[in-house]
């Protein structure tokens, strides 16, 4: 795939839509694409974090580390983006995230995400909007587990 | 060493000094005769004086000339005296310069044996920018010296008694008068000289502290970095120029004073001459011959005289510095050369047991750091030592590095004090926080511990071994080591090898138990070999590769590599790697000259591929504008990602702007280079800016066959050519067992590489040969191209591999961190089982293993047992144990 064909690609990614065109070009150039096998694990639970990852091909299990062994918690498929948690909080990989099938992602490397949500609000204003859902939706399974709990 | 100069030249050149003595003295007769001939050819020759021709030449009849003949052979006789007069000054000035070098070498070599003999404390008080002027620089006029101490006087005094002899005959009172202002001159040019020296001194004093300044700058460069502590320096350093510069004004004063005075009393001679002279002749009590040639005569004495004056004068200026270096390479408490030179008579064994018995150490201040310190070791131990202060210092003592004020150390009822280094640096290892590593190969300095002397004699032949000979010869003359530096030293045996074909084996085994191996291989797998040398080890790297590829090829692993072949473009490769199908070897085909080279031109123009190159990076610049423009020149991306740096952005920006893309032939030359110079730099694969088609990349493939085929022979050495059924020299091992490149943009790709090529490693049996080219590695200044941690892990398997009697590690894996400092203590505890392990560690929790711990407090041991019963009973050790 030629850096303008990936151009297009990223410009269908909501993250990404309304971002210019040279520095989607930058954005190509510079991050890697990386192809996982399935079983294959993008990052470990604990690891320092270094990169965010958007999906572009293939789907992916987020899992975390229980008591009784690992517990997937969430699904990821194309378009969506994993693993800013750890670069925006400076914390290590709260989660594992394992190759469902054949994954092809975008590394994003730290500081050039971080000089993203500095140039385009619009990509600011979109991680927040995901991080929103997901807080709603944790909260939201809190809430029933509480209850569950109770009684 | 002789505390007098000149005892140390008569002890060391009598022969070359009476030699060079009689030299002088006989080149007297045909200087005299040179002098004499002048008058001969004029009063003789020319003018006929004296002579009746024809002239019977030697008194026998058998040889007569006529004037013109005599003339010419009067000349050819000067011709011939002046041949010998500069023979004879020839060899005085050769066996001169020779006798001081010799000197000279002699005494640099004993100050450097003697810096190898200091005791450690001195090098507190005495830093490197004071020793090594002194070695190199301050002892040079002393060579220069020597070599004429005895000669230049006699000869120049002789002279001086000639003339003044001459002077004698033609009047005593004009002989007497010529001298009679000398012992004035003599009496007060060398006390104001004196002055002028120790300020000479005062200055070599001030240029020793400039040195060490320099060299403690060049030490502490990042602290004054980060501290922004330039200006502090600047102006220290500046006011030490000034006070040399002061001195030296002073010097100046003085100096050029005594000259003065110098030519003003030698130019007294010729006022009284004139004036006394001129005034006896006057009223005619004495000719006016007599007092021309007194003048005269005075004036020819001038020259002696003065150089008379000058060597007395170097004398005392030599003499004081040669008093004033070897009273300071004379330290309290150094050992006698015989220490480090002469062998045990018979083997020295430490295996036994230490006692250590009423040890006092003091520091420089005179405060105690072990008090009367008693401990004694069974055998074998393996010891623990922990607590506050006087640890590191009870190990050196323990190793002989230094020696106690008071008290005995016995080791295997040996008293250390009385061992030589020869015993003592072979039989016992320390190793402290800090070891040195020395700027030579990963190799040499883990062998450090085994090469005492040379064991096997290196064979030379023809020249080389007369050269040698030759060499050894001038080194003994000069009393320098009498050992050949190129012969093999290793004492495989220390090691427990049988040979070089086993010492690495040996090796290995230290550099595990320091943890270390792995290191090494990885350094080892960088590194290369060459395969004519070690023609079995690089068969087996090709196996290695078969292996390798045969391992990839199946299922998950296959996309990783893509490999060289020949046939094929290699699209996670370099452009410039694909048309040349090698790596380059010198700088000849280096990829920033391609683009200029005539032969890559050739290439290029053969395969119709000129133009398009030019288009090519015409529009890669276009996209690197465009891509990094906005970015801050400092910015990462510009080292990782960009073909330009961010220094010639702006020129490549300007190119564009006025170039048009159809008029890039009317480029000037220098502009065609730069733009051309891009696309050998593309790697398709990873770079994705969709050039080079399939026809184009064929055209490539072409010029690859075509590259090969009109290599110009002298240049053969200039690339490596990747070949799969050879090895390719100058790339590395990993390189030539990968052969091919990392495919792009596969997850993991190098930790899944990495595992199938230790599997092949293993295989192949390729670890220990990569180990080997690791201890090849140069490790730089002080082992710069190590990390701290490798520093000190080389540092602990250099005193491993000689398998000393005890072993002494003084926080000798501090900067490791706990899971490998933990692995290591472990293993050096398991393989020193049967042996004597001592070791100062920081905390208490490491004890556990050992045999026995010892608790420092205060300078005495205040605990001592095994940790079990330590950690039983009440104490300073618990006390330690417990968390904070």
């Amino acid at each position: 795939m030629s850096l303008n064909e990936e151009v297009e690609l990223l410009r269908r990614i909501p993250l990404f839509a309304k971002i210019e065109a040279s520095k989607l070009k930058l954005l190509a150039f510079t991050s890697q694409r990386l192809t996982y096998k399935p079983g294959d694990v993008l990052f470990h639970q604990g690891d320092p974090g270094d990169a965010a990852f958007v999906i572009i091909g293939g789907e992916a299990d987020v899992m975390v580390d229980a008591p009784g062994g690992q517990l997937k918690v969430a699904h990821l498929k194309q378009n969506d983006f994993v693993g800013e948690i750890a670069i925006l909080c400076d914390v290590p990989r709260t989660a594992t995230v394992i190759a469902a099938t054949e994954v092809t992602t975008l590394r994003i490397e730290k500081d050039l995400f971080f000089r993203l949500i500095a140039d385009f609000p619009q990509i600011a204003i979109e991680i927040m909007r995901v991080l929103a859902q997901r807080l709603e939706r944790t909260t939201t399974d809190l809430r029933t587990l509480s209850a569950k709990l109770k009684s | 060493m002789d505390k007098n100069l000149y005892s140390f030249i008569l002890k060391y050149s009598l022969r070359q000094q009476v030699i060079i003595t009689v030299l002088s003295l006989i080149s007297f007769v045909p200087y005299y005769y040179y002098l004499s001939m002048p008058k001969t050819i004029v009063n003789q020759g020319i003018e006929g004086k004296n002579i009746s021709y024809p002239v019977d030449v030697m008194g026998l009849g058998l040889l007569r000339l006529d004037n013109t003949d005599y003339l010419l052979l009067l000349c050819v006789g000067f011709l011939a005296l002046v041949l010998v007069q500069q023979g004879f000054k020839y060899a005085i000035n050769y066996f001169q310069g020779v006798a001081g070098e010799r000197m000279l070498r002699r005494l640099r070599y004993e100050l450097y044996g003697r810096i190898l003999r200091f005791p450690l404390p001195t090098f507190r008080r005495t830093s490197q920018g004071e020793i090594i002027p002194m070695v190199i620089a301050e002892v040079e006029p002393i060579g220069g010296f020597i070599g004429e101490s005895f000669a230049l006087p006699i000869f120049q005094g002789g002279m001086l008694l000639v003339i003044f002899t001459f002077l004698v005959i033609q009047n005593p009172l004009m002989a007497l008068a010529a001298v009679a202002l000398y012992p004035i001159q003599f009496y007060f040019v060398p006390r104001m000289q004196a002055k002028v020296r120790a300020l000479g001194r005062e200055r070599i004093k001030n240029q020793r502290r400039l040195s060490d300044r320099i060299g403690e700058t060049i030490s502490g460069v990042p602290e004054l970095h980060t501290h922004d502590a330039s200006n502090p320096m600047l102006a220290e350093f500046s006011r030490r120029l000034s006070i040399s510069y002061w001195i030296r004004v002073e010097i100046f004063q003085r100096k050029f004073m005594i000259k003065f005075l110098n030519n003003f009393i030698q130019q007294l001679g010729p006022f009284f001459f004139y004036a006394i002279g001129g005034y006896l002749a006057i009223r005619g009590h004495m000719d006016v011959g007599t007092v021309v040639a007194a003048v005269n005569a005075h004036k020819e004495m001038g020259a002696p005289w003065k150089e008379l004056l000058n060597h007395y004068q170097t004398r005392e200026d030599v003499k004081q510095k040669y008093e004033q270096v070897v009273s300071q390479f004379e330290p309290e408490g150094m050992r006698p050369a015989e220490d480090q030179t002469a062998e045990p008579s018979e083997p020295v064994s430490l295996c036994g047991p230490i006692a250590v018995s009423g040890v006092v150490l003091n520091d420089d201040q005179d405060q105690p750091i072990l008090e009367n310190l008693s401990l004694t070791l069974p055998w074998p131990a393996r010891v623990a030592v922990v607590g506050d202060h006087g640890r590191d210092e009870m190990l050196q003592l323990l190793g002989r590095m230094i020696v106690p004020a008071r008290g005995k150390i016995l080791a295997n009822e040996h008293n250390l004090a009385d061992l030589p280094e020869t015993v003592t640096g072979r039989r016992l290892a320390y190793v402290g926080a800090s070891s040195y590593i020395f700027n030579t190969t990963l190799g040499n300095n883990l062998f450090l511990g085994l090469r005492h002397r040379p064991m096997q004699p290196r064979t030379r032949e023809g020249a080389e071994q007369s050269r040698f000979e030759r060499e050894l010869g001038e080194a003994l003359a000069s009393g320098n080591s009498p050992h050949d530096p190129d012969a093999d030293w290793t004492d495989y045996a220390a090691a427990g090898a049988r040979g070089p074909e086993d010492i690495t084996a040996a090796a290995i085994v230290a550099l595990q138990t320091a943890a270390f191996d792995e290191d090494v291989y990885q350094i080892g797998m960088r590194g290369t070999l060459d395969p004519e040398q070690k023609p079995e080890i690089a068969e087996r790297v090709l196996a290695a590769r078969l292996a390798f590829r045969e391992k990839l090829s199946n299922g998950a692993l296959a996309d990783l590599v893509e490999n060289w072949d020949p046939a094929r473009y290699n699209s996670n490769a370099t452009v410039a790697e694909n048309l040349m199908f090698g790596t380059a070897r010198n700088g000849i085909y280096q990829e920033d000259n391609l683009a200029r080279d005539p032969h890559i031109l050739s290439v290029l123009d053969a395969v119709g591929l000129r133009q398009r190159f030019l288009e090519i990076g015409y529009e890669v610049a276009g996209t690197m504008v465009e891509l990094f423009a906005d970015l801050p020149p400092e910015h990462e991306f510009f080292q990782q990602f960009s073909f330009i740096s961010s220094d010639d952005l702006p020129d490549y920006k300007d190119l564009l702007l006025r170039t048009k893309p159809d008029a890039l032939d009317q480029l000037p030359e220098s502009d065609r280079i730069r733009l051309m110079s891009l696309p050998f730099k593309l790697v398709l694969a990873r770079h994705r800016l969709g050039h080079f088609n399939e026809s184009e990349r064929d055209a490539i493939l072409r010029g690859r066959k075509i590259f090969a085929e009109t290599l110009p022979s002298e240049r053969r050495d200039a690339i490596a050519f990747f070949d799969p059924d050879h090895f390719t020299i100058s790339s590395s091992i990993v390189d030539n067992i990968l052969f091919g490149r990392v495919a792009y943009g596969q997850a993991q790709a190098q930790e899944k590489i990495g595992r199938v090529m230790a599997d092949v490693v293993e295989q192949m049996r390729l670890r220990e040969p990569i180990i080997e080219v690791g201890l090849q590695f140069e490790v730089g200044i002080a082992g710069a191209r190590l990390t701290a941690a490798q520093r000190q892990k080389l540092a602990v398997a250099r005193a491993l591999v000689k398998r000393p009697d005890w072993l002494l590690l003084s926080e000798a894996t501090a900067t490791l961190d706990p899971r490998s400092h933990a692995q290591v203590v472990k293993a050096v505890i398991e393989a020193r089982k049967d042996a004597g392990l001592i070791w100062s560690l920081q905390r208490a929790t490491d004890c556990e293993l050992f045999d026995m711990v010892v608790v420092m407090e205060h300078g005495r041991v205040a605990q001592f047992g095994p940790y079990a019963e330590l950690c039983e009973k009440h104490g300073r050790f618990k006390q330690m144990l417990a968390p904070a």
